[in-house]
């Protein structure tokens, strides 16, 4: 009787098993992420993608709204997370526009490039695209790492520029996400590139509200913020400049595919051309603070610039 | 495999024995909010404890006050702090003493309520007073099931002590938060490895205190042994079951 059981029991695990395995394979001969839009979009249509964050949609959809203007057709693709996924997509021509960072982008494809004025990192990224991409102009809104200080400790000090800290007596603390400690803009960069001695306490904020304000309370007396942030204008924050470039330049930049035509690029450019860090900032707040949608954002300054 | 060795080599590499970021000021700060936190939470939730075990009155609002603060989530609060009081290692500490709270509590009444009534009324008979009840008879009896709840809030106060580090305060939750966003994963390993053999070194520490601290002939912490199981027994170790589970 038990063993009867057993053995309808066993007959029972063994069909699930086989169910779900023929399940998982018909999962896997698909691409999980597909939303269903297949290879590339009919006749006229671009395919325009953003990754998944919030200010890359912003930007995306403005590039949207400007080909729209152009009597282009435009299907959104939005939040496809990580280049690993959307970057064989935009290789296959599944996505013809896709905002990036050119830093970021250009090490993402060749990991020799660690350095350089944003003028020679879009030179780089162009040369490391693979056939098929290419990069339009970009703009000049960047999203990368910077190092801000407090306006008073800026005025008191006269410190302006990371080359200003070695002179300041006193010690150095940033505040900064826990990797800044081993990035090579971290503190090993800043000393050796600017003879600066400083240390870095992890905030695990990713540059936000509780960084600002470990700054404003003199916790740290630097603070890691992406440049694209609206707590920099909000709390008067100092971004230090930079001379040397030893934080890899992250302007944003447009990825097309060669469908894009003469037209649909200058529309892209129409964007490009206007867009500065201080109105991603601005986007941003929008986004964050009053929560109103990519699409309303981008109406709303696309109109404010008379491009649409 | 070869993770695990490459962290132990991480461990056990010279040049992170020294320096503010080396391991034993590590280990120090995260065994430092440990110790603090379960001793402060015991200040407070010890009296606490007793006074409910003794008169058998409030254990419904410690209950549920306990059980509410249980599903707080620690990181949230060490975030919510620092928002409001700024880094360091304040902000942290309080979310340890918080979460260190209800299992001490839990341990100090059910360690009360575990004592047999018949033993309770016996005293009385003898002619002691409600303080030397409190001092000679409930507090000894109870010790196995305090020093239980204590050895559980410890060990969940050191696998938390991690996050600590989140607000730049320390603790071998540097190692694990650097290697998560430097993908670093030796790094991130080396730290978990760390944690765990500190929870290994006190849950052993525990044990035997907690084999110590048994009076000499009573098999109390099995209350089945009892010649008279009361009812309150059993209630009582459901109620320490409540109190273990992190």
């Amino acid at each position: 009787m038990t063993t009867a059981k057993k053995k309808g029991r066993l007959t029972v695990l063994g069909a699930v098993a086989i169910g779900a395995s023929v399940a998982l394979a018909g999962c896997s001969s698909g691409d999980p992420l597909d939303s269903g839009s297949g290879g590339g979009a009919e006749g006229d249509t671009l395919v325009v993608g953003s990754q998944a964050y919030y200010s890359n949609e912003i930007i995306a959809e403005l590039y949207a709204q400007s080909l729209e203007e152009a009597g282009y057709t435009v299907q959104r693709e939005y939040q496809i997370g990580q280049r690993e996924v959307y970057v064989p997509e935009l290789e296959d021509g599944s996505i013809d526009v896709f905002p990036e960072y050119t830093g970021n982008f250009a090490q993402y494809l060749d990991d020799s490039i660690t350095e350089g004025s944003p003028e020679e990192v879009e030179e780089a990224l162009s040369g490391a695209l693979p056939d098929g991409l290419a990069s339009l102009s970009m703009a000049e809104a960047s999203d990368m790492d910077s190092y801000n200080v407090t306006r008073e400790f800026s005025e008191e000090n006269g410190i302006t520029s990371l080359a200003d800290l070695k002179d300041y007596d006193g010690t150095l603390t940033i505040g900064a996400p826990p990797e800044n400690e081993t990035r090579p803009y971290g503190p090993p960069g800043l000393q050796s590139v600017y003879g600066v001695e400083v240390q870095s306490t992890g905030i695990d904020d990713g540059g936000g509200p509780l960084t600002v304000k470990a700054l404003l309370d003199g916790s740290v007396q630097i603070a890691d913020v992406y440049t694209s942030s609206p707590l920099i204008a909000e709390n008067d924050l100092v971004t230090l400049e930079d001379p040397e470039n030893l934080i890899l330049p992250q302007n944003v930049v447009p990825i097309v595919s060669d469908r894009v035509d003469e037209g649909a690029q200058d529309a892209i450019d129409r964007v490009n051309e206007v867009l500065t860090t201080e109105d991603l900032q601005m986007l941003n707040a929008k986004s964050t603070e009053d929560k109103e949608t990519s699409a309303a954002i981008a109406t709303e300054y696309l109109s404010d610039k008379g491009i649409v | 495999m070869n993770f695990f060795v490459e962290a132990l080599a991480f461990i056990t590499d010279p040049a992170r024995l020294t320096g503010p970021d080396g391991i034993p000021v590590r280990l120090g700060e995260h065994l430092l909010y440990t110790v603090a936190a379960v001793a402060l939470a015991s200040l407070v939730a010890i009296p606490a404890g007793y006074l409910i075990g003794h008169t058998g009155k409030g254990r419904t609002i410690a209950v549920a006050l306990t059980g509410g603060v249980r599903a707080l989530p620690t990181v949230g609060v060490v975030f919510g702090l620092a928002l409001l009081m700024g880094i360091g290692s304040t902000p942290p500490m309080i979310a340890f003493v918080v979460l260190a709270v209800p299992s001490v509590l839990a341990g100090a009444y059910s360690g009360f309520e575990a004592v047999d009534r018949a033993t309770i009324d016996a005293a009385r008979a003898m002619g002691m007073t409600e303080s030397q009840i409190v001092r000679k008879v409930e507090v000894p009896l109870g010790l196995p099931l305090l020093i239980g709840g204590i050895r559980s809030a410890t060990l969940q106060v050191v696998a938390t002590a991690t996050v600590a580090a989140v607000v730049g305060a320390g603790g071998l939750g540097t190692y694990i938060f650097r290697g998560l966003r430097s993908n670093d994963y030796v790094q991130m390993l080396a730290g978990s490895v760390l944690v765990i053999a500190l929870a290994i070194v006190i849950e052993v520490v525990f044990a035997t205190v907690q084999r110590l601290v048994v009076p000499a002939g009573v098999a109390a912490g099995r209350p089945t042994d009892s010649r008279a199981p009361a009812l309150r027994s059993r209630t009582s170790e459901r109620s320490l079951q409540e109190g273990t589970q992190s």
